[in-house]
């Protein structure tokens, strides 16, 4: 099973609203996979131009890493605690001085995502628990995407839930399994790139990196992924701008999409999307098999 | 006639008010409002009730039917109609997968359009889609009668028993053992009774009609080196 969900505004009004959708959205998808459940927010800081989010031990103080950061940053920068994890925004420029003081935190944490403007978010538990618990409703932003967990591939973990996030800006959502994944990451592996777990979407997103950062566009890396990955997916895609939506050629794992003047909406069901403006008057349907959609502002 | 929000009501109370509705029964009317894509809605009952459900459903809606008449105003979820017996299900807009899998009779008419795997299994029931079919449509079809009123997708027939399958559109690709076949005077008369069923003012010589070739019915002792 695993439920997902994807929410992309075309109205800045309904930016304030981002999180409130998403989390009703989330917890709607609860029945389709309780182990763990997780998110992905697209939201531009008007401040700094750089985020990273961390997943902490509940042992380490926000205080000890923001007296790190003060020492050795040249800008100005901001810590905010959400939940178990703590998200810094920062200016670019001092990058690798942020990734300098972290490793001091190796131990005891552990990055979720990097980029202008994504924050993941994930844990085991229910959605409801993990909605409350990093107050998604609170979010504003452009877009961003769900998931929820019933987990078949590798172990219950934080790690383990869904997005995926492997380079900066970019995540994935899986529902499905894929059969042939530790081939891929076999390849993959000899080409440099690093994992953080046993699970086969977490292949899938790092495939889709890889494509990427050799010089593919998104939509190409998808095409290939239909020849190149073997099992069953829906995989929803999060980038910078926008999201995509792709399901394998035979497409038994279902997909809804809503879209109206002010959204697109993607859903797992129909029930999903119930709560969403004038979702009455939306053009609803069912992605097609092995066929890229996309949307971007 | 009976309403239920369920908003405020549960599907598990709506759904066995109506399972102990006996067979045989006045026939009563039933309304259900905000169904909210829920699962399994109206499913199982074995009696001659009208079920109007005004709004989209989830999974498995009206599955195991028998006798009743179930009315959808809106879009239904995976599985709709899966394994009738008999009795109607209308569907005012689209249906996901596996719309009327194994269902042994009754009829199932879509007046949008139906996704991947319409009538797979069919054992007998007579499904119409006024729209498009997706692929795999009649996959492993054994008996009954698939109306299609637009397209359908690749892998239609897929290893097909016996079933009729009309198409007025383009068939993007037919599925192993799946042939064109001829329209003689006893389909066009079954295929006339859908459409007039259905209140559809098309003509039955606009379809082309889909069957098995009976040629995977007997293992072939040439193909004995492939296994």
């Amino acid at each position: 099973m695993c439920g997902i969900v994807g929410l992309f505004l075309k109205d800045q009004n309904l930016q304030p609203e981002l999180g409130t959708y998403l989390a009703d959205m989330l917890v709607k998808m609860s029945d389709r996979g309780p182990d763990s459940a997780g998110m992905a927010l697209y939201s531009k800081s008007l401040q700094f131009d750089m985020k990273l989010t961390l997943k902490f031990e509940p042992a380490v103080r926000k205080q000890d890493l923001q007296a790190i950061l003060d020492k050795d940053l040249k800008n100005k920068f901001d810590v905010q605690l959400r939940g178990s994890h703590v998200v810094i925004c920062f200016s670019k420029s001092d990058y690798d001085v942020v990734l300098d003081c972290i490793t001091q935190f190796n131990s005891v944490a552990c990055v979720m995502s990097k980029g202008e403007v994504i924050e993941i978010f994930k844990e085991v538990g229910s959605p409801r628990n993990f909605v409350d618990h990093f107050q998604i409703s609170g979010f504003h932003g452009t877009h961003g995407i769900g998931h929820t967990r019933m987990a078949t591939e590798s172990a219950v973990t934080t790690s383990g839930a869904h997005p995926f996030s492997t380079a900066f800006d970019q995540c994935l959502v899986h529902n499905g399994s894929l059969s042939n994944h530790n081939g891929i990451r076999r390849k993959l592996l000899a080409d440099g790139m690093k994992f953080e777990t046993d699970n086969d979407s977490e292949v899938a997103a790092t495939y889709l990196s890889q494509k990427i950062a050799s010089g593919s566009s998104l939509r190409d890396a998808l095409n290939q992924s239909l020849d190149d990955l073997d099992g069953f997916f829906t995989f929803v895609v999060g980038i910078k701008n926008g999201f995509g939506v792709l399901r394998d050629r035979i497409a038994c794992k279902p997909a809804v999409l809503a879209e109206t003047d002010q959204y697109v909406a993607f859903g797992s069901e129909y029930r999903a999307l119930t709560n969403l403006p004038k979702i009455n008057l939306a053009k609803v349907w069912e992605p097609e098999p092995a066929t890229v959609y996309f949307w971007t502002h | 006639m009976k309403i239920f929000d369920l908003e405020n009501d549960s599907l598990r109370s709506l759904n066995h008010n109506l399972q102990s509705i006996k067979a045989g029964s006045v026939t009563t009317d039933w309304q259900v409002e905000n169904p909210g894509g829920s699962h399994a809605l109206a499913v199982g009952l074995n009696a001659e009730v009208n079920v109007s459900i005004k709004g989209s459903t989830g999974y498995y809606c009206g599955g195991m039917n028998q006798q009743a008449k179930i009315h959808i105003y809106g879009s239904v979820g995976p599985g709709v109609g899966e394994n009738m017996m008999s009795g109607q299900i209308i569907v005012e807009g689209d249906a996901s997968q596996y719309a009327g899998a194994t269902g042994h009779g009754g009829l199932l008419l879509i007046k949008g359009n139906a996704s991947s795997r319409c009538g797979i299994s069919m054992k007998g029931i007579e499904i119409i889609v006024m729209g498009n079919i997706g692929h795999m449509s009649a996959f492993m079809a054994q008996s009954g009668n698939l109306v299609v009123l637009g397209d359908a997708g690749d892998g239609l027939g897929d290893s097909i028993y016996e079933a009729n399958i009309f198409v007025r559109g383009h068939v993007k690709g037919l599925g192993a053992d799946c042939i064109e076949k001829d329209m003689r005077l006893e389909h066009i008369n079954t295929l006339e009774r859908l459409l007039l069923t259905a209140n559809c003012d098309v003509d039955s010589k606009n379809f082309r009609r889909y069957g098995s070739a009976r040629s995977l019915y007997n293992f072939k002792v040439d193909n004995l080196n492939s296994y």
